[in-house]
């Protein structure tokens, strides 16, 4: 219990530390107000348009999990837009709820299947993860454009645009579908043995295979589940430009997982994951990235800012600082990950 | 030769496995073993072969001088990354941040001409910073241990803001020198231009430094193994750091041939492209695993890319064809890897 309690602290005094600042800079950056029987502010839309990205991680945080990587997340997400859209472009009243379920079932399982290749690609064939999923990341994204003919394909919608803009008891929808899918993938993996098993394939595959765990399905699972949340995600993004842009369509969006499941402390070394700490991850590249427009960054120059954030993380990580932060201290600590992260957060006030 | 290098007790029993087997078979199956590592190269120049037989019996006129000249002038900034992305993978990393610290070291060359900055010390800069990137890269992945897919992407971030920082949109160049870049120097329909010829010197000297220098014996040592080539003295950690500068450097001259040749620095240029250097050095047979690679194999790779892109657009069809073929190629490519690597395994 403590163990878990201190994995978590860091991540989440990252996310505080965020909103504190915001706060500090104005104050009305926390204020929820009530309009029409809903809530609106920057924290609603915070966990509004974090949803994309949160379903991307979650699957991610399972792939990773298992030593792997999924850079194919944002081929699919133009994907499965592109396949969905085009069936609503297709139908004839784009407004009828049958035809929208249609699709949106359709665009999964799209997702699916291309889950199930990469899965194949890695746990079958046994190729490097990130080859496996760049070749999908590379055909994907053309395949989209084909799809889309090389258009944006705009569809007026309303079933499709509640996806990402519809309400359901004061919350956003879009809040509630990432909150169900961090439930069910939490319960699926710590409520049965799947999440010890795959901690199990990332920390030592060759002696989990010895002990007789089914690494290859595990593993394909994870790419299926990275593939299925990645197609979902792509609905929502396009749900929310009521539109297909095979190109914008998660772009970059890979990169952004993995830091926010990085930040959330889980190694991309593999092994031990923390769902809770994606969500946190999830969270503080949401907000950062709010955090920066509102102070007049432009979105384009907004990588700067995550560079310094994936450096100061990946140096907190190495045991090259830790053993400074140990010297530092003078004396050696059981816990050595409580050190060198102090300095390392005043740099990150100065980001934000 | 590298394989001989690095397994050098597997070269034995298939030897002797041949001897007895004789025949046609022991013949190829010691051929394979032993060249294994050129095998893809091989394999990749038998691509581009069919490749540019099929497209001008489809086409009549594909091999036309002028069109096997713009192979070159197109694609010239392509080469450029991928003779630094080799030198990377040799030594089993990945460097992904050659597409942005083109963009950025291109719209800074384009700003700092439209201030009026003398153009030689221009270069200079794009050139600088394109290695300080790199430098900061191979500093993390050697000196803290960060894994390299993850140090080179805060420098795709990094150099993909900066690109923003200096300019939000694009920047037109009106410069002499620039403009010669791109002059043709034109012979009998074919033509070359100085981005072209400066492309082509960076593939002579990344070949020879990789093949005829002590660096470049240890780029695939440490490649092999790293363990080993840190026991034999070989000066593992500057070598490592020294790849990702000369992958940076290579982005920062990339980046000058690139601006020269669309006259323009444009912050949105390179988006994806360290994806098509990837695929072209795997395509061009050099393992992602590390320790086996050739320049020349990369130079064939994306030659592969190029062609592929060209009859794209001769046969009119979409050029989002041209990642998907791409991308299926790639997939075969490593396929084929995955074959080899398992084959000189079982023989070891």
């Amino acid at each position: 219990m403590r163990l878990v309690k201190h994995r978590l602290f860091w991540p989440l005094a990252a996310l505080i530390t965020l909103v504190v600042v915001n706060v500090i800079a104005n104050p009305n950056f926390i204020k929820i107000t009530m309009r029409d029987g809903d809530l609106y502010g920057n924290p609603i839309t915070i966990l509004r348009e974090s949803t994309p990205l949160m379903l991307v991680a979650l699957g991610m945080t399972l792939v990773i999990a298992t030593r792997g990587i999924d850079l194919s997340v944002g081929a699919i997400m133009a994907v499965s837009g592109a396949v969905s859209l085009t069936i609503i472009d297709g139908a004839g009243d784009p407004d009828s709820l049958g035809a929208v379920l249609i699709a949106l079932v359709v665009g999964v399982l799209v997702a699916l299947v291309l889950g199930a290749w990469n899965g194949f690609l890695v746990s079958v064939l046994g190729i490097q993860p990130i080859i496996a999923t760049l070749v999908l990341m590379l055909a994907g994204r053309g395949a989209a454009l084909l799809i889309t003919d090389g258009k944006i394909t705009t569809v007026n919608s309303e079933p499709l645009g509640f996806l990402a803009d519809g309400y359901l008891i004061l919350l956003p929808f879009a809040f509630f579908l990432w909150l169900a899918a961090v439930i069910v993938v939490g319960l699926i993996e710590r409520r049965t043995a799947l999440g010890m098993l795959t901690e199990a394939v990332g920390i030592n595959p060759e002696a989990s295979r010895l002990a007789g765990v089914r690494s290859r399905g595990i593993i394909w699972t994870a790419y299926i589940a990275s593939g299925v949340l990645a197609g979902i995600a792509g609905l929502i993004y396009a749900s929310n430009i009521n539109a297909a842009d095979a190109n914008a369509a998660g772009y970059l969006i890979e990169l952004y997982a993995i830091l926010a499941v990085v930040l959330g402390g889980t190694s991309l070394m593999g092994g031990k994951f923390s769902i809770a700490g994606t969500v946190i991850g999830v969270l503080t590249v949401t907000t950062l990235d709010k955090t920066l427009q509102f102070f007049g960054v432009a979105p384009a120059q907004a990588p700067v800012y995550f560079a310094v954030v994936v450096i100061i993380v990946v140096l907190v990580q190495s045991p090259r600082v830790h053993r400074w932060g140990r010297s530092l201290s003078g004396r050696r600590r059981p816990e050595p990950v409580a050190d060198p992260t102090e300095p390392a957060e005043p740099q990150k006030e100065v980001v934000g | 030769m590298t394989a001989a290098q690095t397994q050098p007790s597997g070269t034995q029993p298939s030897e002797t496995r041949s001897a007895e087997g004789a025949g046609l078979k022991g013949a190829v199956a010691t051929f394979t073993t032993r060249h294994a590592s050129v095998l893809p190269t091989f394999a990749a120049i038998a691509i581009l072969i069919v490749l540019l037989a099929g497209a001008q019996v489809r086409f009549g006129n594909f091999l036309s001088p002028g069109n096997m000249s713009a192979l070159l002038y197109d694609n010239a900034h392509l080469l450029i990354l991928a003779v630094g992305m080799t030198f990377v993978i040799v030594t089993s990393g990945i460097d992904l941040s050659v597409g942005s610290v083109m963009a950025f070291t291109g719209i800074l060359g384009a700003s700092l001409l439209t201030a009026g900055v003398p153009v030689w010390i221009t270069i200079l800069a794009m050139l600088v910073a394109g290695a300080l990137i790199g430098m900061l890269i191979g500093v993390l992945v050697q000196h803290f241990g960060v894994q390299p897919f993850i140090a080179s992407l805060a420098g795709l971030f990094l150099g993909r803001g900066l690109a923003y920082v200096v300019s939000l949109s694009s920047i037109r160049i009106e410069d002499p020198v620039m403009d010669w870049l791109r002059t043709r120097f034109a012979f009998e329909g074919w033509y070359i231009t100085p981005t072209g010829i400066i492309a082509l010197l960076t593939v002579v000297v990344g070949a020879i430094v990789m093949h005829k220098t002590r660096f470049g014996r240890t780029v695939y040592a440490v490649g092999g193994s790293e363990q080993s080539a840190r026991l034999m003295g070989l000066k593992v950690a500057r070598t490592k750091v020294m790849v990702y500068v000369i992958s940076g450097l290579c982005g920062g001259l990339a980046g000058l041939v690139l601006t020269a040749y669309s006259s323009a620095g444009y912050p949105r240029n390179g988006v994806g492209t360290e994806l098509d250097v990837i695929a072209a050095v795997v395509i061009g047979g050099t393992l992602l695993a590390g320790g086996r690679g050739y320049v020349l194999g990369s130079l064939v790779g994306v030659l592969v890319f190029g062609t592929i892109n060209t009859i794209i657009s001769f046969m009119g069809a979409e050029q989002s064809w041209t990642h998907i073929i791409v991308g299926a190629l790639l997939l075969l490519f490593i396929v084929v890897q995955r074959a080899i690597v398992a084959r000189s395994e079982r023989g070891s």
